[in-house]
């Protein structure tokens, strides 16, 4: 158990989302665990005992996402609800305690997977594992974060961005800035792969230069093959820096249903590949990307709340289509929007939720597409935010 | 009352006699309904052998039954059980659930013993009794078609029992609606000793809705998830393959059942698993009210495609490698009305009791033999303990508490291992469902070769298993949704304020519940046990997989964390102080 939690405190750390010292991550079997001992912990062990659970996590981000999460705390009075998928899907809404005490954040946390503590930091839960407080509580700083420079342009757009956000947001730019690793390609292998293990370590590799380049957090995201009729694909809710043993085989003949774990992309994946000249797809949530399919000043639109499942409206950035799409299959999934609309192109964007680039023959391409894309979200985005109101670019 | 009708109809079939039993909101609002009321009504009467004429026979539906909520058309049925003694509870699919409300009822307290066979016709207007010694002998099928047939109502829906109830046979089930099993612990045959042939149910009254606009909100959050779920709506999911969807990944984890669990791998698997059967059958889908998933398969010919779990005992568990004989053996148990899964694990020990396997021609006349109750069948249908205890080898049936264990092996799946032994109705799969973790990572993936913590998981996943079936919602859909979703359901249709939390303190009484029930009939620490073959073999592994022996010591020591946790003596009998906390009569 101890080692499960070591581990969480060190990915928060790892991902850039805690300092070292800030993770209490406890773990719950006949008796309680921490990672380690905090004199926080007598008072959150009062609020495990109030819960049906297995595992907590509590700590304070780093910055810039403790400022962004302090401002939504500061501009909405028992929750915020961000629009993006990892919110629509998942969280449904952020609630907001005041202050530690056991009993404002219980009632909470009895509610939803997790919240935040003005001036202190976020609470998550996990009821089989602490996976499940670390997926939560990265979820809620990616929705947060999205949240406010989506709000943000939205106002500028508006000519309304209030002081608090335009003294914030060079804090947060230049915070950010520190959360993002240095700059550098990895050295990816090259492709076509020749063997099953080949294709296998490609996709470990790729997956984890994903995640070091924080284009995608958590376990969202996912990765494909495809080679010999068959699609090599990270199982649902696997992490992409831990892939060993998270890759299904799935023929794409459905002859075998081992794949009943793979990503829940797999159909929009197939489709991919049986429309085009694609071998292998990357798939992460970098968040400018994220950002920028949210944003859209078109007036008076019919559709407006509902641009995740019904924009009809061709949108682009520079060559970079921004389509509509659920996670899954449903009759309103990606697994029906994606396909058609990335086959000869090099990536797409869906709408709230990221970025799907493909590459003919390896990683690399899909990789650097993926990076580039990014790249030239956040410049369109600093474009965005530094025209004069109501005269923004329409992206 | 929104969500509940108020109403539930106690039957003296002794009398022929109905009488209304209307329960104050907070006996409704603690215990939800289905599985939860069911206990509720039961916990007085659960000291009686489980043919005593009064020993109730329990149907209820749930708050969420006949609204919009998704997967909202199940229903429990619950007694004493007759092949272990312990609690007996299924829930089933179908739409007698539906119907049920729509005739103006919660549930139906059966209690009393006809002197013919008799049936009830249930309606607006209340019950009808009426004889049913014509159906006497008759396969499900042919029953099925005679109740409708006569029926004036088209929208009514169905439960009842066949041959294999009138044999005795302890693993008889209740068929409803045709298709739909109540089919472990043997409740057909609770059925049967009340001389209840069947139930017929219609009805045109709406449920009532507290939030309808908050209940569409909660119902697409729901799908949002449902859409987003691999193993619900994926390529390869249930909604496409059936639970057969699961053949292929046990068998590659090497945890299938192989000749009554003396292996873990069947190497012809390949060729039987779900795929294989949509090449032959081109099956459609069906489901239960309600949902939209449709999980069920029908063959192009009619044919009922088998659950998962007889794919699998029909083929691996009997060494089988005929896939016809798979359908015609899940055929034979459904037209009898048995429980394929206790069937299939008998028929395992009779075949290693014989130290021979059985030919699909013999197993298949033995399942014929089984439901008339005739020459070697009377034995086999006593069940798998009962078969091994006659020969003085117990411990070759692969049950707890005398029920046969599913398509798991519990050395592939370590918390598997202590949901068979802690679960109130035996070996069931259903209760804490530790596969959804340990196997389908969801909600997160765990370390399926290790005892680490489990005893907390799968104490949590019974409270939460146990809110499920007294909603009464569909356990698959919770690979994607949650209670957090669930709890959004319940408040708009009922309008009483609840959480995902308050949720599971709801399912902890429920379980708990059952805990003191068996306690009160003698069941302890020697009953949540699994056989030694267990501890004692080892699976069927590669060079990089192994699948080894489940160490012992580790086994006990976390049992003795989950007691710990569920508020137990090192006994496993219920504490005193956990009676009170929980409000129940020690």
């Amino acid at each position: 158990m101890l080692k499960l939690l070591n581990k969480y405190a060190d990915k928060l750390t790892r991902h850039g989302l805690c300092d070292p010292d800030a993770p209490l991550v406890g773990g719950l079997n006949a008796g309680i665990l921490w990672n380690r001992p905090d004199p926080l912990c007598t008072e959150l062990e009062k609020i495990i005992a109030g819960l049906n659970i297995n595992s907590l996590i509590f700590a304070r981000p780093r910055e810039p996402f403790f400022s962004i999460l302090n401002y939504h705390c500061h501009q909405n009075e028992v929750e915020f609800t961000p629009q993006d998928t990892e919110t629509r899907t998942f969280l449904h809404a952020i609630p907001i305690a005041r202050s530690t005490s056991v009993a404002e954040i219980l009632p909470l946390l009895q509610n939803r997977k997790g919240c935040v503590v003005e001036g202190q930091g976020i609470i998550t839960w996990g009821t089989v594992s602490p996976e499940q407080a670390f997926v939560v509580f990265s979820s809620i700083i990616f929705s947060a974060f999205v949240k406010f420079l989506v709000d943000y342009a939205s106002d500028h757009h508006a000519g309304k961005v209030s002081t608090e956000a335009q003294h914030l947001l060079p804090q947060i730019l230049t915070a950010y800035e520190t959360f993002l690793p240095a700059p550098g390609t990895p050295e990816l292998a090259s492709g076509p792969y020749a063997t099953e293990d080949a294709i296998l370590a490609a996709m470990i590799q790729a997956g984890k230069a994903t995640v070091d380049a924080r284009m995608v957090d958590s376990f969202f995201g996912n990765i494909s093959c495809f080679a010999d009729q068959t699609i090599y694909i990270s199982q649902t809710g696997s992490s992409l820096d831990e892939l060993q043993d998270c890759i299904d085989a799935c023929p794409l003949d459905n002859s075998a249903s081992t794949g009943i774990t793979a990503s829940s992309e797999l159909v929009a994946h197939r489709d991919i590949y049986r429309g085009g000249e694609n071998r292998v797809i990357l798939h992460g949530h970098p968040k400018f990307s994220v950002i920028m399919s949210m944003l859209c000043f078109e007036e008076n639109c019919a559709r407006r709340g509902q641009c995740h499942i019904k924009c009809d409206k061709p949108r682009f950035i520079e060559d970079i289509p921004i389509i509509p799409g659920e996670v899954g299959t449903g009759p309103r999934g990606l697994s029906n929007t994606l396909p058609p609309a990335i086959q000869g192109r090099r990536a797409a964007i869906v709408y709230g939720h990221g970025v799907f680039s493909g590459g003919k023959s390896d990683f690399r391409t899909a990789f650097a597409t993926l990076a580039a894309v990014e790249d030239l979200c956040r410049a369109k985005y600093m474009q965005l935010i530094s025209q004069p109101a109501k005269t923004g670019l329409r992206p | 009352m929104d969500g509940w009708t108020g109403r539930i109809l106690r039957i003296d079939l002794s009398t022929k006699t109905t009488e209304e039993l209307r329960l104050p909101l907070e006996v409704y609002a603690r215990n939800l309904g289905g599985k939860g009321l069911c206990g509720e009504l039961l916990f007085e009467h659960f000291c009686q052998p489980w043919d005593a004429p009064q020993m109730p026979l329990v149907f209820m539906t749930g708050p969420l039954n006949n609204t919009s909520s998704p997967t909202s058309g199940r229903m429990t049925v619950m007694s004493r059980s007759p092949l272990t003694g312990a609690i007996a509870d299924a829930s089933v699919g179908g739409k007698l659930g539906t119907m049920l409300k729509r005739a103006g009822y919660d549930g139906l307290v059966v209690t009393g013993q006809s002197a013919t066979w008799c049936g009830l016709n249930i309606d607006e207007n209340g019950v009808r009794f009426s004889a049913a010694g014509h159906l006497a002998g008759l396969n499900i099928s042919a029953i099925y078609a005679k109740l409708k047939n006569t029926s004036t109502r088209a929208d009514a829906a169905y439960a009842m029992i066949g041959p294999a109830a009138e044999a005795g046979v302890r693993y008889a089930a209740i068929v409803f609606d045709g298709h739909y099993l109540a089919g472990r612990g043997g409740l057909g045959l609770s059925m049967a000793a009340k001389k209840l042939k069947f139930i017929a149910v219609s009805g045109q009254q709406k449920t009532a809705v507290s939030d309808p606009a908050e209940l569409q909100l909660a119902r697409e959050d729901i799908y949002r998830l449902v859409a987003a779920s691999p193993v619900l709506t994926g390529e390869l999911g249930i909604g496409n393959y059936g639970t057969g969807a699961l053949y292929d990944l046990m068998r590659s984890r090497r945890m299938m059942p192989t000749n009554n669990f003396r292996q873990t791998w069947f190497a012809p698997g390949a060729q039987m698993n779900a795929h294989a059967y949509k090449e032959i059958y081109h099956p459609k889908k069906f489901g239960c009210a309600g949902c939209h998933i449709q999980c069920k398969k029908i063959g192009a010919g009619g044919e009922i495609m088998p659950e998962f779990e007889t794919m699998s005992h029909f083929s691996a568990l009997l060494g089988n490698q005929d896939l016809g004989a798979v359908v015609e053996a899940n055929r034979l148990c459904n037209e009898a009305g048995m429980d394929t899964i206790s069937a299939g694990v008998t028929l395992a020990t009779y075949a290693e009791l014989q130290d021979q396997p059985l030919s699909a021609v013999k197993f298949l006349a033995l399942l014929e033999d089984i439901a008339a109750g005739r020459g070697e069948g009377a034995a086999l249908g006593q069940g798998a303990l009962a078969l091994a205890t006659a020969a003085d080898t117990p411990e070759l049936a692969m049950v707890t508490k005398g029920l046969e264990f599913p398509a798991y092996d519990p050395r592939g799946a370590y918390g598997m291992a202590l949901a068979y032994a802690t679960s109130t109705r035996g070996g069931c799969h259903l209760r804490a469902y530790p596969i959804s973790h340990e196997i389908l990572r969801k909600p997160v993936a765990t370390e399926r070769f290790s005892f680490s913590g489990k005893a907390r998981i799968i104490k949590i996943s019974e409270d939460l298993n146990a809110v499920v079936d007294s909603l009464t919602a569909c356990k698959f859909l919770f690979f994607a949704a949650s209670l957090e979703e669930y709890a959004r359901a319940l408040q708009a249709v009922t309008g009483l304020q609840t959480s995902a939390q308050q949720l599971l303190k709801l399912g902890e009484r429920i379980y708990f519940r059952e805990r003191l029930m068996n306690a009160r009939n003698g069941f302890d620490a020697k009953d949540d046990d699994i056989p030694p073959r267990f501890f004692n073999e080892a699976g069927t592994g590669t060079e990089v997989l192994r699948v080894k022996p489940l160490d012992r010591g580790e086994f006990l020591a976390e049992r003795a964390a989950y007691y710990r946790i569920r508020g137990l003596d090192d006994q496993g009998r219920p504490r005193a102080q956990k009676c009170a906390e929980l409000e129940l009569p020690c």
